[in-house]
């Protein structure tokens, strides 16, 4: 049944991978049949490197062109004024401030929401023991296999009969209970070491100050984990919003990009690759902030998307 | 499944033999540890339960009614069901969410594996690129596939611009062909997805015993035959969890399909998720979405719990 975790080697691996520092020996090239395997190495690193970003390099240069720019023949790699305006104009042509704001609010609530109520129950699953837990976990882990699309008619009408569609909760509630921060905390509980609440149970401590003083801070790198996966999940979430949020004062920087493209006859498409770029930064900031715990936390439980 | 189970929470009593009052203590902890337990799950069982088993429940229910936008709904047994089986855009739906399977999984797979097993290497710079490979996957569907759009239109765009500079007179029509439109996609997911599969198996290789790698090379094994041999036995786990997931997630594929294509041109990459949310929330026909929702369930279900059998005895 844990089959579908990931092994709990592979977690290990995982530590291994996140800490950067470089191999010690760096194997000198040998035979001639291992340099050129190394230089065919590097080929494919470049090429595929190239391949991986020139989408998003020409998301940057496209959102600097002016508009007729963008689809010039042959491609103009490198327009020759930077359109700087772009950036301007987006704010006061489209509805930026709202979506920006509506989107970072649903983030901020669904990941505080998720990282709570995932890290207390995780602690129930993986150090309480009482009948009926197995069960249920197995009934969280089964609902991996069930797509959100194939249920997503029936929680719609549930949502409407408490009229919550079209609001905001709406959308907090579809995100903050997945069994996703469960898993993962599970996970991570279950490497901390029984002793330490072992010792602080004889010290008199309830099973809640166990959570709250001992897992808790033993468990930030999953808790980080947990928090920018869930965090980027809600930033980037778009079929969830789309279903519910109909209201344009409610919509959120996906659905407005999305709108940009299909309501405008004239796209400007220079402005609306600057609004990408815009809709991209922040989860590119927070990638480059903890790019080891998104390795750590996607591998560990698999279940993003 | 390998908890570590708390002993006892009170931790006083690691008693011998079981008199009567330590049986009843016992109980009265056995009590105590289901309610403090079900305290600690119960905030996040409720939305759970509201938001996800309830809606499974009664979606078994909606499928066979003919629940419409005015939330009348009268039983009508397995009516949507046979409507189903009868149209054609339903089959179109189902074979196309397969085609885009077939392409999607075995390229992603080893594309996927090849790049762990380049980065597994000791070349300069593959700390850098292990961890930018991901970034696609976690930036937006919807920036994803408006760059993507672009960089595939016909005439103007850069990928058909390379082509032509490389002597293709013809470049394929990509999303506006109704033969490209679905490979087109399947590259963009393939590009999105690699680097989440990657780093999955780099986990799984780092685990691969490096004893076995260097007894099968003093044996005089190849490469090759130390990659068949040593490496993909060992891991096992790994490549069983990455088919699992690869294959739920090709099957519920929609969001960026909804964006690049909308299930065109014509129906050429109509999916059973789009499927669902048209009939769902574009024609409110609720009760035969929901039975078009019972099929995604079950094709899920029943490939996954297969995939699980199939496993289990190889492991046997």
């Amino acid at each position: 049944m844990t089959g579908l975790m990931v092994p709990v080697e592979d977690v290990r691996g995982l530590r291994k991978l996140a800490d950067s520092t470089p191999p010690k020996h760096r194997p000198r090239a040998g035979t001639p049949l291992r340099r050129a395997g190394r230089v065919a190495g590097y080929a494919v690193l470049i090429i595929a490197a190239l391949g991986l970003f020139t989408p998003f390099i020409w998301m940057v240069i496209s959102s600097l062109k002016t508009s007729n720019e963008v689809f010039s023949v042959p491609v103009t790699w490198f327009p020759e004024i930077f359109v700087w305006n772009n950036y301007v104009e987006i704010w006061t042509k489209s509805d930026m401030l709202t979506w920006i704001r509506n989107t970072m609010f649903l983030s901020v609530v669904v990941t505080f929401l998720q990282v709570l109520t995932g890290s207390f129950a995780a602690y129930g699953f993986a150090r309480i023991r009482f009948p009926g837990r197995d069960a249920l976990f197995l009934v969280y882990i089964g609902t991996i296999a069930v797509p959100w699309q194939s249920y997503m008619i029936p929680q719609f009408i549930l949502m409407s009969e408490l009229k919550v569609s079209n609001t905001l909760w709406s959308i907090v509630l579809l995100q903050a209970f997945g069994a996703f921060g469960v898993f993962l905390m599970k996970q991570y509980y279950e490497t901390i070491p029984e002793e330490l609440s072992e010792a602080a149970r004889l010290d008199g401590l309830s099973e809640y100050g166990i959570w709250r003083r001992i897992m808790l801070p033993l468990s930030v790198p999953a808790l980080a984990s947990l928090a920018l996966l869930t965090f980027v999940n809600t930033w980037n979430d778009y079929l969830g919003p789309l279903i519910y949020l109909r209201d344009p004062n409610l919509w959120t920087v996906q659905l407005g990009l999305k709108s940009f493209v299909s309501n405008l006859f004239d796209t400007n498409y220079a402005l609306l690759f600057a609004g990408l770029t815009i809709s991209v930064i922040p989860i590119a900031i927070i990638f480059l902030v903890g790019q080891k715990y998104f390795v750590e936390g996607l591998a560990t439980s698999g279940m993003k998307g | 499944m390998a908890t570590t189970t708390a002993t006892d929470v009170a931790g006083t009593d690691v008693a011998a033999g079981p008199s009567p009052s330590l049986r009843r203590r016992r109980s009265r902890l056995a009590r105590r540890n289901a309610l403090v337990g079900w305290s600690f799950i119960l905030p996040n069982f409720v939305g759970f339960a509201a938001l996800t088993l309830v809606p499974i429940v009664v979606l078994f229910y909606m499928s066979m009614t003919n629940w419409n936008v005015f939330g009348t709904a009268n039983w009508v047994g397995l009516d949507n069901f046979q409507r189903l089986v009868g149209d054609g855009s339903f089959r179109i739906a189902l074979f196309n969410t397969l085609y885009y399977s077939v392409l999607h999984i075995p390229l992603t797979f080893a594309v996927a594996l090849g790049l762990a097993l380049l980065l597994n290497s000791k070349l300069r710079g593959v700390a850098f690129f292990r961890t930018a490979a991901f970034f696609p996957y976690i930036t937006s569907i919807v920036a994803i596939a408006i760059v993507w759009n672009l960089l595939f239109s016909p005439d103007y765009g850069p990928i058909n611009e390379v082509l032509r500079a490389f002597g293709l007179e013809n470049p394929p029509g990509w999303l506006t062909s109704s033969d490209w439109a679905m490979p087109a996609v399947v590259i963009v997911s393939t590009w999105r997805d690699m680097g989440y599969y990657m780093i999955l198996f780099l986990a799984g290789l780092q685990t691969v015993p490096r004893e076995l790698h260097e007894a099968a090379r003093m044996d005089g094994a190849n490469a090759l035959q130390r990659f068949f041999n040593v490496t993909m036995p060992s891991l096992r786990p790994t490549t069983f969890f990455v088919t699992v997931m690869l294959t739920i997630n090709s099957f519920k594929i929609f969001d960026l399909i909804l964006v690049m294509t909308e299930g065109g041109p014509g129906q050429s990459t109509l999916v059973l998720s789009q499927f669902i949310y048209t009939k769902g929330f574009e024609e409110s026909q609720f009760g035969y979405a929901s039975a078009a929702s019972v099929a995604l369930f079950f094709l899920c279900i029943t490939v996954t719990v297969a995939q699980f059998l199939a496993n289990k005895r190889r492991s046997a």
